[in-house]
């Protein structure tokens, strides 16, 4: 009786009311889609290509970079399209939607490279160049490279050209970070040679067991960054 | 004889060459009294000062007068045009690069007429055209405002114009045949509120800049008709507010244009490309009557008539590989039937910027996505994805002309040379 009485009520509803209209989860997912299209699922890339994952980056840094794409500290005419007539809230919203993601990593994308461009690379990334004054990488990435919370992003998992490219724009003035623009007076003193070199060798190691960014730190940075403990 | 029949044409032409002149001239400097104020003579009033914050929003002045990332009001961005690029000047009272030195006459002059304080006509990507409808007392109050303003040392560039119409002489002659000094007039047969709304939309609002077609020297036709035409330079098309079968609101609620004005969504449109722009930095932050005088205006237009021409179908191949597209990339959202999502996406299906005669709109939102403006009515918008990346130019053609074909519509098919035109 009960099922009947159910079903009687659903249908005269059925019949009562125009049918309801279409709805979409009310959720930070599906309006990050148009992120997604690019970044891939979720935002975890894949390692081919040129799109940088964001997934489980430290939620800071992709604020600052959203904000960096419409302030037009960053250039890249997608982003710049995307973000532009959106609020400061809302992009913090999507930057700790992407930060709050944990979720694996695929295996290393640079495969068989020269042991000689490994080995520059390697000693750059670990040891800097005390004679030049460039800081090593891990000074600030992280021992692992996995990134400090809240503003310094890892340096693992990302496509090869992403990272030439990035160092590059810091070069040709592509690209800057809220001043003093470390990551600036680093890249333009290094070669083009020593670029390749470091994301070559980046983009050939598997990331650590524990692949989150570390907690804050407020001493020991090797250089004064403007966006460093935002 | 023949040398008499010489010198009389020789001097029929001269007499006729300083007829123009005369005439070029004369346009130039109508209506223009001589300025008798300085600088110091200013005394802005904080409630000007309000007033002109309010009104440099309802004219959107930063949008142009603001680099991307740089100091309000400096100036210093390009505007490209077909003759060339234009720089928008610094409007900071800094008295070496800005507005320091100007007197509220000469400020006043600039908006009414055209004319820079040292006598130099401005070029009309300075929308006078326009603002010379804008009030003194607005003008004023304007004026007051950048005043008020932090000054910030910032020379402006020099214009980057092509020959001829980088000179001075071209320019008088283009405001000789375009440009008319008006002065904004009630109309007694209106409500107050339709006149505010006219004030509005065709003064400081400026939407003909955009809303309203462009001839081959850049001067906007008929602009108070509003039938829509290209965005200079942006392969966007700013739709005709006068007809039903582009952007006009006659049978709109008033209440829905007011929404999508001041959140960027409505039951019945939302605001992409150049008007998510407009929404973000002008629209939403005005009062809601004067957005409610502006739709009880637009709602008024005289319609445009103008029959849809009856397009040819898709080829049936073009026809169902944009129905696999569509079914593959576009239903998750925008629904099987076009039917959208509530507050999320919109129709497809009956929606006038899908069967618009120009593919524009359509080949850029597909090719470059977009969100919503982020407004106080409507914070966390839902986007469209850029799909540039995933679909080649024949692909997006046929998707669009699948949803141009599909749910009823007849709207002409789109093909890869607009798609490359377009983008």
């Amino acid at each position: 009786m009960l099922i009947l009485l159910m079903a009687w009520s659903l249908a005269t509803l059925a019949c009562s009311a125009e049918p309801a209209p279409r709805r979409v989860p009310d959720t930070m997912a599906q309006r990050v889609l148009p992120c997604t299209v690019c970044h891939g699922p979720e935002g975890r890339a894949s390692n081919a290509g040129y799109f940088p994952r964001i997934a489980g980056k430290p939620a800071s840094y992709l604020y600052n970079q959203l904000i960096n794409f419409r302030e037009g500290r960053r250039t890249h005419a997608a982003m710049t399209h995307l973000v532009d007539y959106l609020s400061d809230a809302y992009l913090r919203e999507m930057a700790e939607h992407f930060a709050a993601l944990d979720l694996p990593y695929p295996a290393a994308q640079t495969q068989n490279a020269h042991p000689l461009v490994l080995s520059q690379g390697q000693s750059l990334v670990l040891h800097g160049d005390a004679q030049r004054r460039i800081p090593a990488c891990v000074a600030c990435h992280g021992a692992a490279m996995t990134g400090i919370a809240p503003a310094v992003p890892g340096l693992l998992g990302l496509p090869r050209d992403y990272v030439v490219a990035q160092l590059g724009a810091w070069q040709t003035g592509k690209r800057h970070a809220t001043a003093p623009d470390c990551m600036g007076q680093i890249a333009t003193q290094l070669t083009v040679g020593e670029i390749s070199a470091v994301a070559t060798w980046l983009s050939a190691q598997p990331l650590p067991a524990q692949p989150r960014a570390l907690p804050a730190r407020t001493t020991d940075w090797p250089l004064e960054c403007g966006s460093g403990a935002q | 004889m023949k040398r008499t029949l010489w010198l009389r044409g020789f001097l029929a032409l001269l007499v006729a060459g300083l007829a123009a002149l005369a005439w070029v001239v004369w346009m130039n400097g109508r209506g223009e009294s001589p300025i008798t104020d300085t600088a110091g003579d200013f005394v802005a009033t904080p409630q000007q000062v309000a007033r002109g914050a309010y009104l440099a929003r309802a004219g959107n002045c930063a949008a142009c007068h603001t680099t991307r990332g740089g100091a309000a009001y400096a100036g210093g961005l390009g505007l490209a045009t077909p003759f060339g690029t234009v720089f928008a000047s610094n409007l900071t009272p800094d008295p070496q690069t800005g507005l320091g030195l100007w007197s509220a006459q000469t400020f006043w002059r600039a908006m009414h007429h055209g004319r820079a304080p040292d006598g130099r006509l401005l070029y009309p990507a300075f929308p006078y055209t326009s603002y010379t409808l804008v009030s003194r007392e607005d003008s004023d109050a304007l004026f007051a405002y950048l005043r008020s303003l932090a000054p910030v040392s910032r020379r402006n560039t020099p214009h980057a114009l092509v020959f001829p119409f980088n000179t001075q002489a071209a320019l008088a002659v283009w405001r000789a045949l375009y440009f008319r000094p008006g002065a904004f007039e009630q109309d007694p047969t209106h409500t107050p509120e339709w006149n505010r709304g006219a004030y509005l939309v065709r003064g400081l609002g400026h939407c003909a800049a955009c809303h309203a077609p462009r001839n081959a020297l850049g001067a906007t036709v008929d602009a108070q008709a509003l039938h829509g035409g290209m965005v200079a330079m942006q392969n966007w098309y700013a739709p005709s507010l006068a007809s039903s079968r582009e952007a006009g609101v006659a049978d709109w609620d008033t209440q829905h244009v007011v929404d999508l004005l001041q959140t960027g969504m409505s039951a019945r449109g939302t605001a992409l490309g150049p008007m998510a722009e407009v929404v973000y930095r002008s629209t939403q932050h005005l009062l809601p009557d004067d957005l409610r005088a502006m739709a009880v205006f637009l709602k008024d237009l005289p319609p445009q008539s103008h029959p849809a021409q009856p397009g040819d179908a898709p080829g049936a191949a073009q026809y169902a590989n944009g129905q696999r597209l569509y079914v593959r990339h576009c239903a998750e959202c925008h629904g099987r039937q076009g039917e959208g999502a509530q507050g999320a996406y919109p129709p497809l299906a009956g929606n006038r910027v899908v069967t618009m005669d120009t593919p524009a709109n359509l080949v850029q939102l597909v090719l470059h996505g977009g969100y919503l403006p982020a407004t106080a009515g409507n914070p966390r918008p839902y986007g469209m994805p850029p799909f540039r990346h995933l679909l080649d130019d024949a692909e997006v053609a046929d998707v669009l002309s699948y949803i141009r074909h599909a749910w009823g519509h007849r709207a002409s098919p789109v093909t890869m040379l607009d798609v490359l035109q377009y983008q």
